[in-house]
This record gives C-alpha cells, sequence and structure tokens, in this order.
C-alpha cells in the first residue's frame, strides 16, 4: 500500500501539517485518523448529511467528498481552530447560549458551515440561513434555535469592529 | 414524597443554566464512540446479505483471510449456539438472546436485504472492505414476505419453524406462522355499536421509518489477559449492553465493563447490540483492541428501524360526537424477529379519550425486514395518524369544531383506559382549553389553498431503575453519577434536581455517567424516563447525603443527630438557634470530621406520568406539485414541570420534526425482492432546515404527583401528532382525505387528481 502513498502539506488551523495519504483516503479520515483532529464528524460519509464539513481554502466542504491528495497545500479550518484560546467565537457561545444542540454531534459541522455563510454574507435573513445550513441535518433539535443562534451571532459580529 | 402542588419557590429548577457538555461539543472536544483510538487498534467490517430470505450453505473466508492486513474473519459459526432464553434488562422489554445474537450475525437464514453473515478484522477499513469481496457464500434464495397482508396468509413463506411471541410490554401469543397476536378489551364493543348514532370506518397504512440519528454506531473492545472484556460504544443502555454481551458470548457479567461515550443521538434505537459482538470477539481472537464503525447504509439497512402498520379504525358516535365505543386493529411489522412496538401502540391507541366499549387486536408481524425497534414513543405514531384522522372525520361528519369533538371526549383523571386502570392525574381539558385559547387558533389563514389542522396525543413513558450516587467535597463541591447515558441534556436537569434538593448554585455540582464497573445498576435511557425516573433517583440520594451530614453536624456540635435540621438550605442546631451552617459550610467541616460521604441510590418507579400533546399546524398547498408547505406550527405539551424549560421546548420541537418527516417525506422503499432501494441520506430523505418553520412551543404544568418536583415524562409524545395534524390541514385546505403515510406531492397530487376525476 505504501508505494501509493503520497506526501501532502496543507495548513490546519494555522499550523502546517504534513501527512502521508494514500489515494483512496478521504480528507475526512485523514483529519479524523491520522491527524487525530476528531472533532469533525462522520455521518454518511456520502456528502449528504454534513457532519463532515470543514473551511477548505475559504469555502466549506464535506471532507468525506474530498481526497486527502486533493488537500496539498490547502488551507483547511476545523472545529478545533474555532475558538482563540479560551474565548469561543460568536458562533460557539450562540450555540450554548440558545441551546442550539442536544446530543452535539453535528453541531461542529453546523458551525463550520455558518462559519463559511457569514463570512462571505454578514447579515443574512433567517430564510437564507436556512436555505445555507440545508445542507446540514440535525435530528435533534427541529432546527429552530440553530437558526437563532446563527442570527444571534451574526448580528454579534457584525456590531463587533 | 411531598406534592409539588403550591411548592412554587424553586430557586434552580425552572432556570436555564448552561449545559456542561455544550462548551465540549461546540470546540470538537467531546469523545464520541467513534474518537476513541487506542494503541495497535485493529478495523472490522461486516459483510451483509444481498438477498431478503436465504438460506446460507456454506461461507468461505478462506481468500479474505489471505489477503495481507487481514487478521481474521468470522461467520455465525464461530458464537456460541445459544438456547431461546428470553432477557429483560429488570422488566420492560423481553428479548430473545437467540434471536439477538443471529440478528447480529446470522446462522442458518438471512432473514433480510442487510442481515450480518460474516465480519473481517484488519489494519484498517479499507482492507476490512476488500477483504469483504473476497468472501464467498452460497446461499440459496427463498422468496421473501415483504407485507403485512401476505405474511399473515395462511400459504406465505415461513421465517422460523418456532419462534417466542414477542412482548415489548404485553405479552403477544403465537397466532399465525409468521405473527404472534394479542387482544385487549374494556366494557363491549358490539353493544356501543348497535346504540351508536353513527358508525365510522377506515383503514391506513404507514411504512418503516428509521430513528435517523446523525452519529453511526460504533464500538471499540478490548480484550485483556484475565478476560475483562472493556467497551466502548455509543447507547442509550451500557447495562443493556453489557447483560447483552455477557449472554451473547457466555461471558460473566463482572467481566464485561462498558463505557458510554456522548451518544450522538438515539430515539431508541441504539439500546440493542449489533456490531458489538463481532468486536468483542476478534479482540478476543486476536489479543488487539478492535474497532467496528457502521456506514450510513449499514445501519438503514441492518439496525432496527421502526415498523410500518396497517391500521383498522371502527368508531361508534352519538349525534353529539360523544364517542361510544372503538374497535382497532393493529397490524404492525416486527421485522426478522418478533416483539416490535405494536403492544406500546396499542396501549396508548385510545388513552386521552374517553370510550367506555372498546378493543383492540394487535399483530406482531413477521417479514424479511430488519428487526424493529423503539422509536420515540414506540408504535404511537402510525396509530396516533389514524385515530386523529378518525376523530376530524367524525367531527366533519358532525359539522362539529374538531377541538370541540376532542374536549367532549377527553379522558380526565380517573376515566377507564383500555387496560381497566384509571388514567392517573392528568390534566386532559386544560390542555386543549390551552389550544383554543392560543392566538394561532383563531388568527387568519393565508396563502392559495391554505388549511389547519390539529391533533392530539397521549403518552405513557417508562419507569424502570435508575441509580445515581452523590458525593459531597470538602471544597463544597458535589460530585454527581448517574447510570442514564445524557442523550440531550440530563446531565444539567438531574444536577439541577440534586441543586434544589441539597440547596447549593448547580455550578457547584459535576456530573458524569459512569461505566458499569462504576455505578449501580440502571435501565436503558429510554421512554422519557431520564429527568423523572433517574431524577427520582439523584433526589432520594440527595435525601440520604443530608442525613449523613446531618449525623456530621452533630458530631461537630456535639449535640444528638435529633438536634440538627436541614431547611432553606442550612442546617440547624435545635439547640442553639443560633448556630447554623450553609451545605457548603458544612462540607468545608467534613475535611476534619470523616473525609468525603459517597451516598448511593437505586429506585423503580412504576411509571413516569402520562404525557399530554396537542399539535396546531397550518399549511399551504401547492395543487400544482402536491407539495405540503408548513406555514405555521405550534405545539403543546403538559410536562408536569419543566426542569429546564429550554432543553423542554427543545425536546418538543425535536418530536414535531422528526413527526413531520415521517408524515411528509421518510419511508423504507423496497423492491419486489426485499432489497432496501434508498440507503442513503439523499434517498431517504429526513427534514432539512428548508423543509420546517419556526416550531413555536406552549409549555402547560400539571404536577406529577409521583415526583417530588412534579416531573412528568416529556420526550416522547411530541413525535406523535404531526402526521394526523398534517392529514387533518390538508383535508381543511383542498378536501382530501389521506390514509396512508408518507404523504409526499406525489401521493398528494394523485389523491388530487382523483378528486378532480370524481373518483
Amino acid at each position: 500500500m505504501t508505494d501509493y502513498t503520497t506526501r501532502i502539506t496543507t495548513v490546519i488551523n494555522g499550523q502546517e501539517e504534513k501527512f502521508f495519504c494514500e489515494p483512496r483516503e478521504s480528507l475526512l479520515e485523514i483529519l479524523r485518523d491520522r491527524l487525530q483532529l476528531t472533532g469533525t464528524k462522520e455521518g454518511c460519509n456520502d456528502g449528504n448529511c454534513g457532519a463532515c464539513t470543514v473551511i477548505l481554502d475559504g469555502v466549506s466542504v464535506n471532507s468525506c467528498c474530498v481526497l486527502g491528495v486533493e488537500a496539498e497545500n490547502a488551507t483547511i479550518e476545523t472545529i478545533e481552530g474555532l475558538a482563540d484560546g479560551d474565548r469561543l467565537h460568536p458562533l460557539q457561545q450562540a450555540f450554548i447560549r440558545e441551546t442550539a444542540l442536544q446530543c452535539g454531534y453535528c453541531t461542529p459541522g453546523l458551525i463550520m458551515a455558518a462559519k463559511d455563510l457569514l463570512a462571505h454574507e454578514p447579515l443574512p435573513s433567517n430564510e437564507r440561513i436556512r436555505l445555507w445550513l440545508a445542507n446540514n441535518l440535525c435530528r435533534c433539535t427541529g432546527y429552530t434555535r440553530i437558526i437563532k443562534a446563527v442570527a444571534q451571532a451574526a448580528k454579534e459580529l457584525h456590531q463587533k469592529p | 414524597m411531598k406534592h409539588a402542588e403550591g411548592q412554587v419557590d424553586f430557586k434552580v429548577i425552572g432556570t436555564t443554566p448552561e449545559r456542561p457538555d455544550g462548551i465540549e461539543k461546540v470546540t470538537g472536544r467531546a469523545r464520541f464512540a467513534d474518537d476513541i483510538h487506542l494503541p495497535r487498534m485493529l478495523f472490522g467490517k461486516i459483510l451483509r446479505s444481498p438477498h431478503a430470505h436465504a438460506i446460507i450453505k456454506g461461507i468461505d473466508t478462506s481468500k479474505a483471510l489471505a489477503l495481507p492486513g487481514v487478521h481474521g474473519a468470522l461467520t455465525g459459526e464461530d458464537f456460541p449456539q445459544l438456547e431461546s432464553t428470553v432477557i429483560s434488562h429488570g422488566g420492560a422489554s423481553t428479548i430473545d438472546i437467540k434471536d439477538l445474537a443471529e440478528n447480529c450475525i446470522a446462522r442458518d437464514k438471512a432473514l433480510y436485504d442487510g442481515h450480518a453473515v460474516a465480519a473481517v478484522v484488519a489494519d484498517n477499513y479499507h482492507i476490512a472492505e476488500q477483504a469483504l469481496e473476497l468472501i464467498e457464500v452460497d446461499y440459496e434464495i427463498l422468496t421473501p414476505v415483504l407485507e403485512i397482508e401476505d405474511a399473515l396468509k395462511d400459504d406465505a413463506p415461513v421465517l422460523h419453524e418456532t419462534f417466542s411471541p414477542g412482548g415489548f410490554i404485553l405479552q403477544t401469543e403465537k397466532s399465525h406462522s409468521n405473527a404472534g397476536s394479542f387482544k385487549l378489551r374494556l366494557g363491549d364493543a358490539d353493544r356501543a355499536f348497535q346504540n351508536a348514532d353513527h358508525v365510522l370506518e377506515e383503514t391506513f397504512q404507514t411504512r418503516c421509518v428509521h430513528q435517523g440519528y446523525i452519529e453511526p454506531h460504533s464500538v471499540t473492545v478490548e480484550w485483556s489477559h484475565n478476560h475483562i472484556m472493556s467497551v466502548w460504544t455509543s447507547t442509550q443502555g451500557h447495562f443493556a449492553i453489557r447483560e447483552q454481551l455477557a449472554f451473547i458470548l457466555r461471558h460473566p457479567l463482572n467481566k464485561v465493563k462498558v463505557t458510554p461515550m456522548e451518544i450522538g443521538g438515539g430515539f431508541g434505537g441504539k439500546d440493542q447490540v449489533y456490531i458489538e459482538p463481532i468486536a468483542a470477539m476478534f479482540a478476543k481472537n486476536t489479543g488487539r483492541p478492535v474497532k467496528i464503525a457502521m456506514s450510513r447504509a449499514d445501519m438503514l439497512r441492518g439496525t432496527g428501524p421502526s415498523p410500518g402498520a396497517n391500521i383498522r379504525v371502527k368508531l361508534a358516535a352519538k349525534k353529539d360526537g360523544t364517542l361510544l365505543g372503538a374497535d382497532l386493529t393493529l397490524a404492525y411489522e416486527a421485522g426478522a424477529y418478533p416483539g416490535g412496538p405494536v403492544t406500546s401502540a396499542a396501549l396508548q391507541a385510545t388513552a386521552r379519550y374517553n370510550i367506555p366499549d372498546q378493543q383492540i387486536l394487535g399483530h406482531d408481524v413477521l417479514l424479511n425486514k430488519p428487526k424493529m425497534k423503539q422509536y420515540r414513543a414506540p408504535g404511537g405514531l402510525p396509530v396516533n395518524f389514524a385515530m386523529e384522522s378518525m376523530l376530524d372525520i367524525l367531527a366533519r361528519k358532525l359539522e362539529l369544531d374538531p377541538l370541540e369533538v376532542r374536549l367532549t371526549n377527553a379522558m380526565v383523571t380517573g376515566d377507564r383506559m383500555i387496560t381497566g386502570i384509571p388514567c392517573q392525574k392528568i390534566g386532559g381539558k386544560e390542555l386543549l382549553k390551552a389550544v383554543r385559547k392560543h392566538p394561532h387558533f383563531t388568527s387568519h389563514l393565508t396563502g392559495r389553498n391554505p388549511g389547519r389542522g390539529l391533533a392530539y396525543a397521549m403518552w405513557f413513558g417508562a419507569g424502570m431503575t435508575s441509580s445515581a450516587a452523590l458525593t459531597a467535597n470538602p471544597d463544597g463541591s458535589v460530585k454527581l453519577s448517574v447510570g442514564t447515558p445524557d442523550l440531550s441534556g440530563t446531565r444539567m436537569t438531574l444536577a439541577m434536581q440534586a441543586a434544589e434538593t441539597l440547596g447549593i448554585p448547580v455550578s457547584s455540582i459535576s456530573v458524569s455517567i459512569p461505566d458499569t464497573d462504576s455505578i449501580a445498576f440502571s435501565f436503558m435511557a429510554v421512554g422519557s424516563r431520564t429527568t423523572h425516573s433517574t431524577g427520582l433517583a439523584v433526589y432520594e440520594a440527595a435525601q440520604q447525603l443530608l442525613r449523613r451530614m446531618t449525623e456530621r453536624a452533630a458530631l461537630y456540635w456535639d449535640v444528638d443527630e435529633t438536634d440538627v435540621t436541614f431547611s432553606d438550605g442550612m442546617f440547624n442546631n435545635q439547640k442553639d438557634s443560633t448556630l447554623t451552617l450553609t451545605f457548603t459550610e458544612m462540607a468545608h467541616l467534613l475535611e476534619k470530621l470523616g473525609g468525603p460521604i459517597t451516598v448511593q441510590s437505586s429506585v423503580t418507579p412504576k411509571s413516569n406520568g402520562a404525557q399530554l400533546t396537542a399539535h396546531l399546524v397550518d399549511i399551504d398547498v401547492d395543487t400544482e406539485t402536491g407539495k405540503i408547505e408548513i406555514q405555521r406550527y405550534t405545539a403543546f405539551q403538559d410536562v408536569g414541570k419543566a426542569i429546564h424549560p429550554d432543553y423542554v421546548s427543545g425536546q418538543m420541537q425535536g418530536g414535531v420534526a422528526q413527526g413531520i418527516g415521517w408524515a411528509l417525506s421518510e419511508a423504507y422503499q423496497y423492491d419486489e425482492a426485499g432489497h432496501l432501494l434508498n440507503t442513503t441520506l439523499l434517498d431517504y430523505r429526513m427534514p432539512t432546515s428548508l423543509d420546517l418553520p419556526d416550531i413555536e412551543t406552549v409549555i402547560l404544568e400539571t404536577p406529577n404527583p409521583n415526583h417530588p418536583f412534579g416531573v412528568r415524562g416529556v420526550g416522547e409524545s411530541s413525535i406523535m401528532p404531526p402526521a394526523g395534524a398534517l392529514a387533518n390541514a390538508l383535508y381543511d385546505a383542498v378536501g382530501i382525505r389521506m390514509t396512508a403515510l408518507p404523504m409526499t406531492p406525489g401521493a398528494v397530487l394523485e389523491k388530487l387528481k382523483k378528486k378532480q376525476r370524481g373518483s
């Protein structure tokens, strides 16, 4: 197997990360199994649930549908890199405050997807948030509190310089 | 135990503190089962039958074993041959351990598409997957049984020559070659139909759906030299997993240690072993830790979904809408092994209405689909859909308001249920009156083809055994340990009950859910029971802790124990009223008065109080596409006492969302050979954020007299009404009556066209 491995260099959460990767390994596998960044979750492994959402070169992607070898020279943001030390990102704070999670399994993917949305559209309407997050399944909450949390975090981020 | 009525001055209960696991979950640090990585770990994969019904004539794993990187292979023959033995985890559920073992890995016959037939373990999943392709299985394909009506025919292919009839809560008896049946009866239904002004009859059909938890099943097992089996898994009940593993592998219970990881959703689907025995056997055989995780397709094909059902309802009513009698037949899928939730469906089918004469015939029907499992209010939604549609049909026939018909017939405390047992304390009519008073009820409908629907539901959750342990530390902190996994925030709701009892802030309490070696036996986190029943255990433990601290206070003050009392968060010296100690001050003294105190409590309450729910929904129907657009949704529920109102409301919203999915878009689709066609979350269509409106919630509180704070179970009932409410709204909007789920755009369109053609 090792005959086919490729050496990949990436920047993950601001740190340079190098890893060996087989062509058949997904970015999700690399993150979770090779780099032990287990905050990114697998829910379906075929791009339909959004639990594995990370931000790759500024765009949110399902990491199960990206190959590890495609990440060469990429900049990747995962849930582990979102908080600034002990200071949570406004999205993380809002998810806790608004009870926007129950089991919490879909939460990292939802937060990363929402971060991507707010990076491009600072004050989206609730309808726009619903459309954007339709890629991320949650089975516990019925979404009402998630939409509210994202809208509140958006306001908070917008008010900050 | 004191009644909750009048006790309104809670300090902690009713507030909304932030959950302790929240920060771990939003930062990705929370440890779920699949996040376990152990040194030298191997990875297992399962081969699943491509046939719905087939004899396994032989399995050859030699080529798979020859693949470099493969460390072992297993088939059903490698597991102990078990006798048919029923276990019950303390009383509420009955599982034939032989059925359970063969559901994990087939022995002689594959009974459904996706039934596990062999497994391999390898250096990584990719090699394991390659190895699966090298396993040769010789099948003799049999005719599958896929529909309830076919399974009940005399000449139907037989799944099992003999079987233990199922017994989830109620026992069934073998009645057909593929079914067990039971009857419930109150009064004389025939008399009611003879005396009725109106008799209505209709049949309904629902399809099999999955619980749809986002986290796949994952387990890691390590087997030590002295045969201690350590298991890390995603489960609603680690004690259930321990017991099932011990019986299947014939291993002593005291050598199985199960650690419950954070659980990414369960909803009734995660209290039974599937991959655990296989991982354990591989761990034993290889001497290395073994992990097995399911793919989404594995889960949809190979775990236990919630059954489809055929339901016949006949109602007898007076001119004024008063129900005189009911006669129901419930035929629910059991799947490949008996014991589906038709029994729990029957027990609540008519409860919430006072019907003096009624009977229910229930069938637990074996067919070539996965072994059906519980799913939030097990079996409740299909029969609620049927009954609530019938109430709407009755109201429209009599030109009465659907809410008034429900009020006329609403069960009140003491009315007899079909079991003959008087209904325990409920606030039935108050809930319906709250719906009538709510602005939603009288608001103006908008849209091209708008409609409004109502449905009403009642559910009885489980009591069962729960355990809690409390430690008072000399720094004033308190450790709470409980035996029920936290699905939705129960660490906080349990800590709040401890804090309220001990008179301390909830921030002083840290909560954990230890492994099966480290806390006393607890039944699973199912049946809306955790905040209620484990709450009772926490309350009992807190009372014990206060007694033990009272003893230490007596030592400190050098008085008799009877001279020390605890009230309003203070220990009081009755000999000298100037001497008092807060809980925290007393805790500090423990350092020199015997050290920390640990107490533990196990309780086994009978029930957790009836949950009443009513839902009101507004829709708009696109008559060109058949799509039902939900405009407004309000859920009303009597929760007894909301310990943490945000979590209660969250439970209600989650139940509504799942019920809407079941009603409108979710269903297992099989081809004629019994292959499951929709094995991805693209094709098995659960609601997305775009499919749902903001879900409004209204909480009512009629205290449960059997809980010190008045708590009732909360989690389950809200899944039931959406299907009936939406079907009634659809009739209100466009005049078509859907009697089958899901009400997909295609199904609605077909019915609309039929109506236009006048057929």
